[in-house]
């Protein structure tokens, strides 16, 4: 058990000094990865997978069922009349798109999440927004969505699956860039 | 102006500390040199200056409301009452940046001069030391962190501080006494770096630096209890511990200096341990950087509060510097430090001290590796996982219960070696602990629970043990009454007796948490005023909602009546008299924040606390959401922790030479 | 021979100590629906709050959760269907702790490793300062 004195003297030092500079290495390294790194990205695992059916009541009455949209490109946004400004940001673009696209097999789908029906309805009318658009009451279709908070943004393909999540505010263009090419390869694909 | 001079004195500040360096590390070599001494004196007088007269410059802009300045409009606003104008200063990155470089100057300084003429060999090395620390922390803010940065436009108001800071006036103490702690460490550091540096000394930096660690460590202590209180009182959840970041971030030094707290007597009885010393000591210190850069870079923040700022990377290089220049020290000296005692025997106080540190390190490792560890996998495999409060508290119950034994054993146990008088107290104790269990059991209690309760009672009869057996010798030496020896005890042997009373305060900290950690009982429900809910043994009433408009807030309240019992029949008869309480939990709508900040309102007993939140409130409908939980025990937490900190003071006064 | 009894006494200790951990390591009890929901709303981190689980934070998708995982127990759903389901939804990034499987075992032993290793360390150390108290009583 009793270890000479020279010959604890220099290899115990060599292999701490190795190993401390190699931990405090891997550390550093860790640290500025992080500092890389956008902690508030969090992909989430439905890409690629079919998109959450739902029964959305509509503000101006009735229902909307997602079967029925089967066959079409589907962009399902949640929103909430207190989400500023990204909300209020991205309502216009996202009214353009149902514009531009209705009539091309496309639909936007708006679903009220943690909001209240008067504030959720001013926020309607003040943006002249003619898509479908209901409440969703208990979260239930939030939660389905895996929504953190709002605005998210899903864009669904004719088959049911989601393609892409959005985080904060849309615009026109990045939905543009993104659909165009999910229209056109639906159109010539058989159904 | 006010920015402009704050910024000047900076720059003074800077100046003064990169010329101490310079000064003393040129005259590393030559020894005994008072001139060089006078200016490294001169120094740290400087630095002082310069920094006190930026905290001047700061504390005055944000009073004045001068909304010029970045910080100033970022963190107060017309409404901001003068208390937490003045708190301002440590409410964001670049004031609490100022505040430690402050705290950090001022005990330069203090060093500088408490020290003159003695140690001349040492003390140099350890003023490079810090003046070096310093010199990071005054270069940052004149640089990517600079608190008197200018706005382009002066907007005719401020935005507030975090609703959630200016709550609580314990945010006007919390913070500060948490980076006393922190900044406190850095002067152990300063001196076993120093030590290294001189290559003169072995063990004189340890007595020198026992006062300055032990109160780094009280305030650290009550920097981390009063942050328990603050998240209790403010959070409105119930809870006081969440292992949150910024909370680990204190927890890891805190687990660190207790450590070595208890090594270093090791060291000072048996000259053993002296490496180990050195290595705590640096640990202690880089935990401080480390959770600094981990709480003020973003890098652990939560979804969508991201901000990019250079911090980090200048954060993440002093880390790196520190490390490296540490370890070269400590390896180019580790044969002069090399232990030169020996142990009797494994029964004995320097080998609990040697376990216990064991698992106060691996309380600490345990902490680090679960905060690092989801950037540890995400860098690795790109998967994002949380390592959150269930995975630490699970962790926690046995290391805790090991410590808790280890103190137990510790205390028991004599230096040198145990024979059998110590035997026959061991046996004693574990008897005493067995039949507590026990009665326990058959009370009702189970698991871990009841395990942990068994390993409190066994650190609580060893401490008193100690103080009887101590107290009784010296009645029988002195002929002074039991309470007269006892009191003479602590005047004897303050570091030990208080010691022993930080001890206890810490296992009444324990049974709190041990107790609130079972037996919780909550329920949340909606009633219309004058209705009632159950919970607990308690009977809650809605009496009425009240708004009170404020200076800087609107307050919303519900008064609640809290009647003893499940009665039901309470409802709809206002003021009715038996009430043991009203209980007014509220909401502040603070104008710089879009949700309310609730105050709980709280009755607290020795036995427990019924804590009741007010989450949500209509009053067309004149009906409100309540939060009611009731959890044993509680106040425990405060009164152990308080103890703790008031022995931890009492064992660093200054004694008076008798 | 005093040093073998020490040994002894050394190891009963540490033995002892470990069977402590490993009892207190291990509680299960039978829950109703309420604890169970509670229980299992604690498991999960509330994706809009700081570091807070869907049983504690007071923001209204946490309550929205913590209705939705009534509304899953009332329908008879086993706790593991109900954690998976989140899962599905949002990332084992939900999890408050780290699922023990593959690689993530690392963080759940390191501390066990840490204390352990430790733990040797220190006995290693204090029998080669006790050999070092047999050749100081000889110097003296």
């Amino acid at each position: 058990m009793a270890v000479a004195p020279n010959m604890r003297s220099s290899w115990p030092r060599v292999w701490a000094g190795i190993a401390g500079a190699a931990g405090a290495a891997v550390l550093l390294l860790v640290l500025v990865f992080g500092l890389h790194r956008d902690p508030g990205a969090i992909p989430s695992p439905l890409i690629g997978r079919q998109a959450p059916e739902f029964v959305l009541p509509l503000f101006d009455g009735g229902t909307l069922a997602t079967p029925a949209l089967r066959g079409r490109v589907v962009v399902v946004n949640f929103w909430a009349s207190w989400c500023v400004p990204a909300c209020y940001e991205e309502a216009p673009h996202l009214q353009r798109i149902w514009d531009r696209y209705r009539d091309r097999g496309l639909t936007v789908v708006g679903v009220n999440i943690q909001d209240q029906d008067r504030l959720a309805r001013d926020f309607i009318a003040r943006f002249g927004l003619t898509f479908p658009n209901g409440v969703d009451r208990l979260g239930t279709i939030s939660i389905d969505y895996g929504v953190y908070g709002v605005p998210e943004t899903f864009l669904v393909d004719r088959k049911g699956r989601i393609v892409h999540k959005y985080a904060g505010a849309v615009t026109e263009e990045m939905l543009v860039s993104e659909i165009e090419p999910l229209l056109a390869d639906a159109d010539g694909a058989s159904p | 102006m006010m920015a402009m001079l704050g910024f000047l004195s900076l720059m003074l500040a800077v100046g003064c500390a990169a010329g101490g360096l310079v000064t003393l590390l040129a005259g590393h070599r030559l020894r005994h040199d008072p001139a060089r001494a006078a200016w490294g004196r001169a120094a740290a007088a400087g630095l002082f200056a310069g920094v006190t007269l930026a905290v001047v410059m700061m504390e005055a802009a944000l009073i004045g409301f001068d909304f010029s300045i970045r910080y100033v409009a970022a963190n107060v606003n017309r409404a901001t009452p003068l208390l937490f104008r003045v708190a301002g200063l440590w409410g964001a990155l670049e004031g609490s940046i100022l505040l430690w470089a402050w705290i950090l100057a001022a005990l330069t300084l203090l060093v500088a001069v408490k020290y003159r003429g003695r140690h001349p060999d040492l003390i140099p090395s350890v003023l490079t030391v810090l003046f070096g620390i310093a010199l990071f922390f005054v270069g940052v803010m004149v640089g990517p962190a600079n608190p008197f940065a200018r706005l382009p436009v002066v907007p005719p108001d401020g935005r507030g501080l975090n609703p959630l800071l200016q709550n609580h006036l314990l945010m006007a103490i919390h913070p500060p006494l948490l980076y006393v702690g922190y900044v406190g460490l850095s002067i152990p550091y300063a001196f076993a770096m120093g030590t290294l540096l001189s290559g003169q000394h072995r063990d004189e930096w340890m007595t020198l630096t026992r006062r300055w660690t032990l109160v780094a460590w009280t305030s650290l202590t009550a920097g981390l209890l009063l942050g328990a209180r603050w998240s209790y009182d403010v959070l409105g959840w119930g809870g006081y511990w969440a292992w949150d970041p910024v909370e680990n971030a204190a927890f890891m030094p805190w687990l660190v200096a207790t450590a070595f707290i208890h090594s270093s007597m090791v060291q000072e009885r048996r000259r053993l341990l002296r490496i180990w010393n050195v290595s705590l000591v640096i640990l202690a210190f880089l935990l401080t950087i480390f959770g600094t850069f981990l709480t003020r870079s973003g890098i652990l923040a939560s979804v969508h509060s991201f901000t990019q700022s250079l911090i980090g990377p200048v954060f993440v290089a002093f880390l790196g510097l520190v490390m490296v220049a540490s370890l070269l020290a400590l390896l180019a000296r580790l044969p002069q430090i090399r232990d030169e005692g020996w142990l009797d025997s494994p029964l004995s106080r320097e080998a609990m001290m040697l376990l216990n540190n064991v698992v106060l390190l691996t309380m600490a490792f345990t902490i680090f590796v679960g905060t690092i560890f989801p950037l540890i996998v995400e860098a690795a495999t790109g998967a994002k996982v949380t390592v959150g409060p269930p995975f630490f508290n699970r962790l926690f119950v046995p290391l805790g219960i090991v410590l808790l034994m280890v103190m137990g054993l510790g205390t028991a146990l004599r230096w040198g070696r145990s024979g059998a008088e110590e035997m026959r107290k061991l046996g004693w104790l574990i008897g005493i602990t067995l039949l507590t269990v026990t009665a326990l059991g058959f009370a009702g209690i189970r698991g871990a629970g009841l395990v942990a309760l068994g390993a409190v009672c066994f650190v609580t009869v060893a401490q008193v043990g100690e103080y009887v057996r101590g107290a009784l010798a010296r009645r029988a030496a002195t002929s002074e009454s039991f309470p007269v020896a006892l009191r003479s005890l602590f005047a004897l042997n303050r570091q030990r007796y208080y010691g022993y009373l930080t001890h206890l305060g810490l296992a009444i900290v324990i049974t709190g948490i041990v107790g609130s950690q079972s037996g919780r009982i909550e329920v949340q429900r909606q009633l219309l005023v004058g209705q009632a809910m159950q919970v607990g043994g308690y009977t809650l009433r809605l009496d009425g909602l009240v708004a009170l408009p404020g200076a800087d807030k609107l307050v919303v309240a519900a008064p609640v009546a809290v009647f003893s019992g499940n009665s039901t029949a309470l409802a709809g008869s206002p003021g009715s008299p038996g009430a043991l309480d009203i209980l007014r939990p509220s909401e502040n709508f603070y104008r710089q924040a879009r949700t309310p900040v609730p105050t709980p309102a709280v009755r607290s007993t020795w036995r427990q606390d019924l804590y009741v939140v007010l989450m949500a409130f209509d009053p067309a409908a004149q009906s409100a959401v309540l939060r009611a939980v009731v959890t044993p025990l509680v106040s425990w937490i405060w009164v152990g922790g308080t103890i703790m900190v008031i022995a931890g003071v009492l064992a660093g006064w200054p004694s008076h030479p008798t | 021979m005093a040093h073998r009894h020490n040994d002894r006494a050394w190891r009963t200790g540490v033995a002892l100590l470990i069977a402590v951990t490993l009892l207190a390591a291990g509680i299960a009890a039978a829950k109703d629906p309420e604890a169970r929901a509670q229980a299992i709303a604690a498991q999960l981190r509330c994706p809009v709050c700081q570091n807070e689980s869907v049983a504690d934070s007071p923001s209204e998708l946490a309550a929205q959760m913590r209705t939705l995982i009534r509304a899953k127990v009332a329908a008879g759903e086993t706790d593991q269907q109900i954690v998976d389901y989140f899962v599905s939804k949002y990332g084992e990034w939900i999890l408050l702790e780290p699922p023990r499987r593959g690689p993530l075992w690392i963080v759940w032993l390191a501390p066990a490793v840490a204390l352990l290793g430790g733990a040797y360390l220190a006995f290693a150390y204090l029998r080669r300062s006790m050999v070092g108290r047999e050749v100081g009583t000889l110097k003296r």
